[in-house]
């Protein structure tokens, strides 16, 4: 290898240049922090408050607007059991109970939902005394990794209260009949929620077996 | 996503207003579009007013002996109501066709009209958009155009309108209700309401700045066979290549309207008289002044066997 092509930098290299770049773009902001006034906004994110009662518990939070529901169950009240796949909807691994309706927790802002009482995974159950749902995914094995997991256990949840309801689907043959649950109407109902290992079969299976037994 | 400042209004006159009052303001209601692009920072609201507290999630039937459906009225909620199953079947099938059982429990009637394209482009926030940023050029113009317009479109903009709730609200003959910041309600009707790009993809409605949705209203009950096909790349949980609402007499007339092939619902009134003579014919009428590429010119032959399917479905429910 020709040691003098410019285009031949070793690794050790580019991380000594990066960190000469960083102390110059450094040095040139405290630069223009001495001569210029910060914006009038600088520093002073907008927050909003919000009571949310969770798994039973009323919180009070003082938030920054931004903060989506399942950043505010996550990073502010470390119910970390719902997890964050895509972060945009498409996966379903952050589904939690809104008023005993199942939503998308990434995709509506915690300060949209003052006085809302939110069931996440860990409400449902403990490891002492798990919802049937979550002994049914144990016994059928309705995962691999685990990381969908709460979210189709949630959303099984509230799909299950959506059928009692008589909420049709996409799959009901009869629009103004009350749909009954099939392995056709179980796929399409739970179709928000992706398992990239793929354990879809038991996943049918454990729903199937908690629905028979309580319908 | 870019900070913003946060109010709820109380009333639809105050939301209108407030968002007039605050330059780069947006109504927020179920979210589940608008949040997504915020965090893409395709969509960058300064301040977000929340309607969901305003009292228009009701279902009512009108004086016309129609219904009225509130703009905060859940999808899941919309698809699941007895007059709208018995009464607008069409609407119910369109509804379910749409996205995940977790999102219709959060998108709201007003919400799904106004969502936005899901072109791939427009998402890329590396790439030239012009509906993302005027006048900065389209990158799916000579892009990958599979999912793209193959009617409406511009030199600006091939970009499909994603709803299918839409599609069979323009069966219907829907009309959607506002009211503007300084209080004045108008009625658009749904044909109206979402604009071609022509050269300005990025003003996609015919809502003025700070209009709020306040209603949707459909006319009384047309009887016959209401039926939704959505042709889609996945069984569940995906977007139309090619989607048909029809609502179709006993005797063969009706009227059809078409999704995933154009900037808003696609319906054509010779089209509609047409629909006797049967799906060629029909699909004839529909598709004139098609503009295809090599990716999407399969959305022709696609849309007259969907057409197809749909009036030999018809038929045989009769």
């Amino acid at each position: 290898m020709n040691s003098h092509n410019p285009l031949t930098v070793s690794r050790r290299g580019i991380l000594i240049a990066g960190a000469a770049t960083a102390a110059a773009t450094s040095l040139a902001k405290d630069a223009m922090a001495a001569n210029e006034s910060p914006p009038a906004n600088a520093g002073a994110v907008p927050t909003a408050s919000v009571t949310l009662e969770v798994n039973g518990k009323p919180h009070t939070l003082n938030l920054d607007t931004r903060t989506t529901l399942l950043d505010t169950l996550r990073e502010h009240l470390h119910l970390t059991g719902t997890k964050k796949g895509c972060d945009h909807g498409q996966c379903g691994a952050c589904t939690v109970l809104v008023d005993g309706v199942r939503i998308n927790a990434c995709l509506t802002l915690a300060v949209m939902h003052p006085g809302a009482k939110v069931t996440t995974i860990e409400g449902l159950g403990t490891p002492r005394s798990l919802h049937p749902l979550q002994a049914a995914f144990v016994k059928h094995d309705g995962y691999q990794c685990g990381y969908c997991t709460p979210g189709q256990i949630c959303s099984a949840v509230g799909m299950l209260d959506e059928l009692r309801r008589g909420i049709p689907s996409h799959v009901s043959a009869d629009l103004n009949t009350r749909p009954l649950l099939s392995p056709d109407e179980l796929r399409e109902r739970m179709s928000g929620n992706l398992c990239r290992c793929g354990a879809y079969s038991n996943i049918v299976e454990a729903i199937t077996e908690v629905a028979g037994v309580k319908t | 996503m870019k900070p913003f400042t946060y109010e709820r209004a109380r009333t639809p006159a105050e939301a209108a207003a407030a968002v007039a009052r605050h330059p780069g303001a947006k109504f927020i209601a179920g979210g589940t579009n608008l949040l997504d692009l915020m965090k893409l920072q395709i969509e960058a609201p300064a301040h977000l007013v929340d309607v969901n507290a305003l009292a228009l999630d009701k279902i009512e039937a009108t004086q016309e002996g129609g219904l009225r459906i509130g703009a905060l009225v859940r999808n899941t909620a919309l698809a699941a109501d007895e007059r709208v199953r018995r009464d607008y079947g069409v609407l119910a099938r369109a509804l379910l066709a749409g996205a995940s059982a977790q999102l219709r429990n959060k998108a709201t009637t007003a919400g799904n009209l106004l969502q936005r394209t899901r072109c791939p482009y427009f998402y890329d926030t590396n790439q030239p958009c012009n509906k993302r940023q005027p006048g900065s050029g389209c990158s799916a113009i000579g892009g990958y155009t599979r999912q793209h317009a193959v009617l409406g479109a511009s030199q600006a903009c091939i970009a499909t309108h994603p709803s299918d709730m839409a599609v069979a609200m323009r069966a219907l003959d829907a009309a959607v209700e506002t009211v503007k910041p300084d209080g004045q309600r108008r009625v658009i009707p749904i044909a109206d309401f979402h604009r071609l790009p022509g050269d300005t993809p990025h003003i996609e409605t015919a809502l003025e700045p700070g209009e709020l949705i306040t209603s949707v209203s459909l006319p009384k009950p047309l009887g016959g066979t209401h039926i939704y096909r959505k042709v889609r790349d996945r069984a569940s949980y995906a977007f139309a290549l090619v989607s048909v609402a029809a609502v179709v007499q006993r005797d063969g007339s009706g009227r059809v309207a078409l999704g995933g092939v154009a900037p808003k619902p696609w319906r054509d009134a010779g089209a509609d008289a047409t629909l006797p003579q049967g799906a060629k014919a029909a699909a004839a009428r529909l598709l004139a002044g098609a503009r295809t590429t090599e990716d999407n010119a399969f959305k022709l032959p696609l849309v007259e066997r969907t057409l197809a399917a749909v009036l030999g479905q018809a038929r045989s429910a009769a």
